[in-house]
């Protein structure tokens, strides 16, 4: 037996036994225990491999900044990787499994790599595999992928949920210790809104592993009482298991909740972690400090651990780490340890102290080395005893365990998120915070203080400051007195020299002090530069326990002091959050929602395909029996538009609503093309510039009143039309009297076209849709025959006789019935996006596809929209500069291949007949292509350069993606009725 | 960046509300204006290190563009004025 659970002691409920699984061993732990502490409790120290060298690990800590005993928790897709066994709770059934190990933890393959260790030290990567080049990819990288690393991904889906909260304070204090306690007693009492936040479970911080009394209690049950009077303050919350992870600007913090990490089965009624971004006016950081390790020999062993972690398995989880402790220590930490350990019966072989003398007394009758440093540590799964050396003369000192000390490390890491570097000090032998000014201030031993009784005073001192700034008047808190406190200072040692094993300064990342000194050997000499040659500070822990020290040992190496070395950047997260955290609610569905179409029942139930095109899902086609093909349905889709009707569902447009005295001057100029004069009643086509001079968007627009337009929108772009409008009406032009609203999912838009469509819509709608009446782009409001107010826009996108009627978006689906059953004898047939493509293909409409954000409106064969004769409009400018006037720019023409059946696709490339494919030679590109049912030939239309003058010419379609080449003739972009007789029929 | 804007409609809100629709200083040049002037207004930004104003655009709140002057050093915001109310003002003066 080495490590064992004492028969007394500790905050662990001995009356609840949990029984849980180490890699598939059953052992017993009690509630209130963590799986680290359960573990050693059943004596299983080894708890992880690690990283490169595959060493056999123990933990180093009992808390946050566990580097070694990384565990994957649970199975199946609720399987965690990486989780610190240090800060899992235990609990009934729970499922552990070590990781980066094979066969088995205690029998290692990978170890291996630790006789190939000179060849695997800092660069090691850069060096070795450097050639042939063709290997990196193939072989090293994959090889040491596989033999390297961390925990597995799951690959399933997370059953469970995750949600995001916002709160707000008057004061945030970052951790429950005993300063941060006092600080938000003083200031919950003075009446102030407090957050207290704390990593663990329950409110105590040290408090729950130091063996002292605070006003005549034990400290737990003093921290217990402070924390249940703060619960009775309703101005006051509490947030247990929640790890304050970022400082953000504005005083905005970021952590997270574990609400449900602790339980067998969560409940599905609630998140397992809630990530809160908390809005505070002041904060403190009550965080504490970290115990630093000492950098020795083969310190990576086993059962070596800080002395805090086995004061704190001791006395918080009743749990002694060893039968036969020895300790090494610069401080009073390590007599400390001695003394608790005694007092419980265990034996300590040895305190061994740096230090040449100290006022640090042991318990009676245990032996005090001075002067002496461990240089090795002996064992394999777990240490079995040490070697020290003593000016030359070497010992062993058998232990089955080690608890060192360092000295401390202020845990600083939220005050130097946002710029700011932490400051050494030369007196407490630490990084300080730095002055982030009066909003943010550490406290207690997050300031560099080290006694229990001074953190009280602090924390109560700050927070009365703290309240006072905020127009609140706190009362000073009685200072309850502590008994049995002991010095903590330390002289610092940074390294031991003498190693005869590696000397690990940051554990989970196997960078050992020779690998530092590699690194300053090669010019990697910035802190920051050493840190990324080494990979120092770069794991999953981000170097909680080893930056300092790697700046320390970079320091002594370079013979300066640590102030001149400084630390590396600190940057949130404080500890790992999980993506499912980060992503709250935001998943599936959540995080891209469908955008259906008022008109998606009427294609449902129509047999429509469905494209999906950004959020929305637009109907494609509508297969009917017998047809096998996509192409069989749009083909007789646009043949039945243009012998008889159809109707397409274009709700997906983007429609604005425009009022206002100053609307007409408005539009007159975003458009391009005049519109003060467009009459009430009125369609017109419209066509936006960039400011640029190259074509950003089109549409149509209506004058529905004097002062009221409604404006449609391409589907792509109706969210940027807006917000440009927004932005010229705003910024450019305030002094006109306009106002917008986007309408575009309250009004269900569907497009009736094809000869008979006048036929077929009179049936459905009251007014006298005549020629003379409704000629070809009227717009106005229309009463259907069952009394519904609707609008109807003859337009047209196919170059048929059309309308489309727009209905409020809940009448959508009844209309389009309606209109289907209206035009039944007549033949309509519903038709998708792809038939109107190809529609507007045989009549040179354009879309997106042309206009790409390249192109002018010359370009596009309209430049004679633009109303130069307008003192100004978007885009007007620049539009006439050299470069977009240019002969020799791509022009839009139509194209029919020689052979109609050959097919072209957009995308393809234009070269002249005989020409070489080449930059040089290319002509152009195929924008648009399908195949013409009202022609029977593949059509495109293209950009070609100077294509205007080229109808006629034969050029070919050079397609390298497909391997064709397609010989085709130039022609009108207008394939089908250039005299637009149709349209006014 | 601020984690928080104070929206003179909306009042304190998360960045996340906003889009940031570039520099607000430059002035869009009338339409006679020399072809150098066209080219740095539509082509041509400064990235200063240090005070800069710019247009955030509420488009999950009120949907009005705002000009957010700030130090995109410190991250320190100095104001946020509606943007029309400041054309105005200028116009004004």
């Amino acid at each position: 037996m080495t490590s064992y659970r004492l028969d007394r002691g500790g905050a662990i409920n001995r009356a609840q036994a949990l029984t849980f699984t180490f890699d598939g061993r059953s052992y017993k732990g009690f509630q209130g225990d963590t799986l680290a502490s359960a573990l050693l409790a059943n004596d299983q120290m080894l708890m992880g491999r690690s990283f490169k060298y595959h060493r056999p690990r123990g933990p180093v800590t009992a808390g946050s900044a566990e580097p070694n005993a990384l565990m994957t928790i649970g199975s199946g897709p609720r399987a965690e990787p990486n989780a610190r066994a240090t800060m899992v709770e235990l609990h009934q059934g729970l499922v552990a499994s070590s990781q980066n190990r094979w066969p088995s933890l205690r029998y290692d393959i990978g170890a291996v790599n630790s006789l190939l260790s000179p060849f695997l030290g800092a660069g090691f990567y850069y060096k070795t595999f450097m050639w042939p080049a063709a290997f990196w990819e193939k072989i090293y990288e994959p090889l040491i992928r596989r033999a390297a690393g961390l925990g597995k991904l799951v690959l399933e889906a997370d059953p469970d949920r995750y949600e995001k909260a916002w709160a707000h304070c008057d004061l945030l204090v970052v951790g429950a210790g005993p300063a941060g306690l006092m600080a938000a007693l003083v200031a919950g009492r003075a009446g102030l809104r407090v957050i207290l936040a704390d990593e663990s479970l329950s409110a105590g911080g040290s408090l729950l592993s130091e063996n002292v009394s605070v006003g005549g209690m034990r400290a737990a049950d003093f921290a217990r009482t402070l924390a249940e009077e703060l619960a009775s303050l309703p101005n006051v919350t509490l947030m247990a298991r929640t790890t304050v992870f970022g400082w953000y600007d504005d005083m905005v913090f970021g952590a997270v909740e574990r609400v449900q990490k602790h339980v067998a089965s969560p409940s599905p009624e609630l998140p397992v972690e809630r990530l809160w971004r908390i809005a505070a006016k002041r904060a403190i950081l009550a965080t504490g400090a970290e115990e630093r390790p000492l950098v020795f020999g083969g310190n990576d062993r086993p059962g070596v651990m800080t002395a805090t972690a086995a004061r704190s398995y001791l006395n918080r989880y009743g749990v002694a780490i060893g039968g036969k402790v020895a300790i090494f220590t610069n401080g009073g930490s390590g007599y400390r340890t001695a003394a608790d350990l005694t007092a419980c019966g265990v034996e300590v072989t040895a305190v061994i102290d740096a230090r040449p003398q100290s006022i640090d007394v042991a318990p009676a009758g245990i032996r005090v080395i001075r002067n002496a440093g461990v240089i090795g540590t002996k064992g394999r799964h777990r240490i079995e005893g040490l070697l020290l050396d003593r000016s030359g003369f070497e010992e062993v000192v058998g232990c089955d365990a080690l608890a060192m000390s360092g000295g401390w490390s202020p845990i600083v890491h939220l005050m130097c998120q946002r710029g700011e570097k932490p400051v050494w000090s030369e007196e407490k032998q630490s990084f300080l915070a730095p002055d982030v000014g009066p909003a943010f201030t550490p406290v207690g031993s997050a300031a560099g203080l080290q006694t229990v009784s001074d953190c009280l005073r602090d924390g109560a001192a700050r927070a009365m400051a703290m309240s006072a700034a905020l127009g609140f008047a706190a009362h000073a808190a009685e200072i309850p007195d502590v008994e049995g406190e002991y010095d903590a200072a330390f002289a610092p040692v940074w390294y031991v020299p003498g190693a005869k094993d590696k000397a690990f300064v940051d554990f989970q990342n196997d960078v050992a002090v020779a690998d530092l000194g590699i690194a300053q050997r090669e010019g990697f000499r910035h802190i920051e530069h050493t840190k990324r040659y080494t990979t120092a500070g770069m794991a999953t822990d981000q170097g909680k326990l080893g930056n300092v020290n790697t700046s320390g040992i970079v320091a002594a190496m370079r013979g300066v002091s640590p102030a001149e070395i400084g630390t590396t950047t600190f940057r949130p997260f404080y500890t790992p959050v999980s993506f499912g955290a980060l992503a709250g609610v935001a998943r599936g569905e959540h995080a891209a929602p469908s955008r259906i179409s008022p008109l998606h029942g009427w294609a449902k139930k129509n047999g429509a395909s469905f494209v999906e095109a950004g959020l929305w899902y637009r109907s494609a086609w509508f297969a009917r029996d017998g047809e096998k093909t996509w192409r069989e349905s749009v083909d007789r889709e646009v043949a039945t538009v243009r012998a008889h009707a159809g109707l397409c569902d274009v709700s997906t447009l983007g429609k604005i609503e425009i009022f206002g005295a100053g609307a007409a001057e408005f539009l007159d100029r975003v458009y391009c093309n005049g519109f003060l004069r467009l009459p009430v009643g009125k369609a017109r086509y419209g066509l936006m510039l960039r400011e640029d001079g190259i074509v950003f968007d089109d549409g149509t627009t209506s004058r529905l009143g004097d002062n009221h337009y409604v404006m449609t929108t391409t589907t792509a772009y109706a969210a940027e039309v807006m917000s440009h409008l927004e932005l010229c009406a705003q910024t450019f032009w305030p002094e006109l009297d306009v106002r917008f609203v986007s309408v575009s999912d309250q009004w269900a838009q569907m497009s009736l076209a094809g000869p008979k469509a006048r036929l077929i819509m009179s049936r459905v709608v009251q007014d006298d849709l005549s020629d003379a009446a409704f000629p070809f782009l009227a717009a106005r409001a229309v009463t259907l025959r069952g009394g519904l107010k609707a609008r109807l826009f003859r337009i047209s996108f196919s170059g048929e006789l059309a309308y489309e009627l727009a209905v409020p978006a809940g009448y959508g689906e009844a209309v389009a019935d309606a209109i289907m059953e209206a035009g039944r004898e007549d033949g309509v047939c519903a038709y998708g996006v792809e038939a109107l493509n190809v529609l507007r293909i045989e009549k040179g409409f354009v879309t997106h596809n042309e206009l790409d954000g390249r192109t002018t409106a010359d370009d596009v064969g309209l430049g004679r929209m633009m109303a130069m004769q307008k003192p100004d409009f978007i885009g007007k400018r620049l539009s006439t500069r050299f470069g977009l006037t240019a002969a020799d720019r791509l022009q839009m023409v139509g194209l029919k291949p020689v052979e109609p059946h050959k097919e072209i696709h957009a995308g393809a490339h234009l070269l002249k007949d005989q020409a070489k494919p080449s930059l040089a030679n290319d002509q152009g590109y195929v924008s648009s292509a399908c195949f013409s049912p009202t022609l029977g030939s593949f059509i495109a239309l293209a950009m070609l350069k100077s294509g205007r003058e080229r109808i006629g010419e034969r050029i070919v379609v050079w397609d390298a993606l497909r391997g064709a080449e397609v010989p085709v003739d130039v022609c009108s972009p207008v394939f089908v009725d250039p005299e637009t007789v149709k349209l006014h029929l | 960046m601020a984690s928080l804007i104070t929206c003179p409609h909306c009042g304190t809100r998360p960045k996340e509300e906003f889009s940031i629709r570039g520099a607000a200083a430059p002035r869009r040049p009338s339409a006679g204006d020399r072809d150098e002037v066209w080219y740095a207004y539509v082509y041509v930004r400064d990235n200063p290190k240090g005070l800069t104003q710019e247009y955030w655009h509420h488009a999950a709140g009120c949907r009005r563009f705002l000009v957010v002057e700030r130090d995109t050093l410190t991250h320190e915001v100095f104001g946020v004025t509606d943007a029309a109310a400041l054309t105005r003002k200028e116009a004004a003066e």
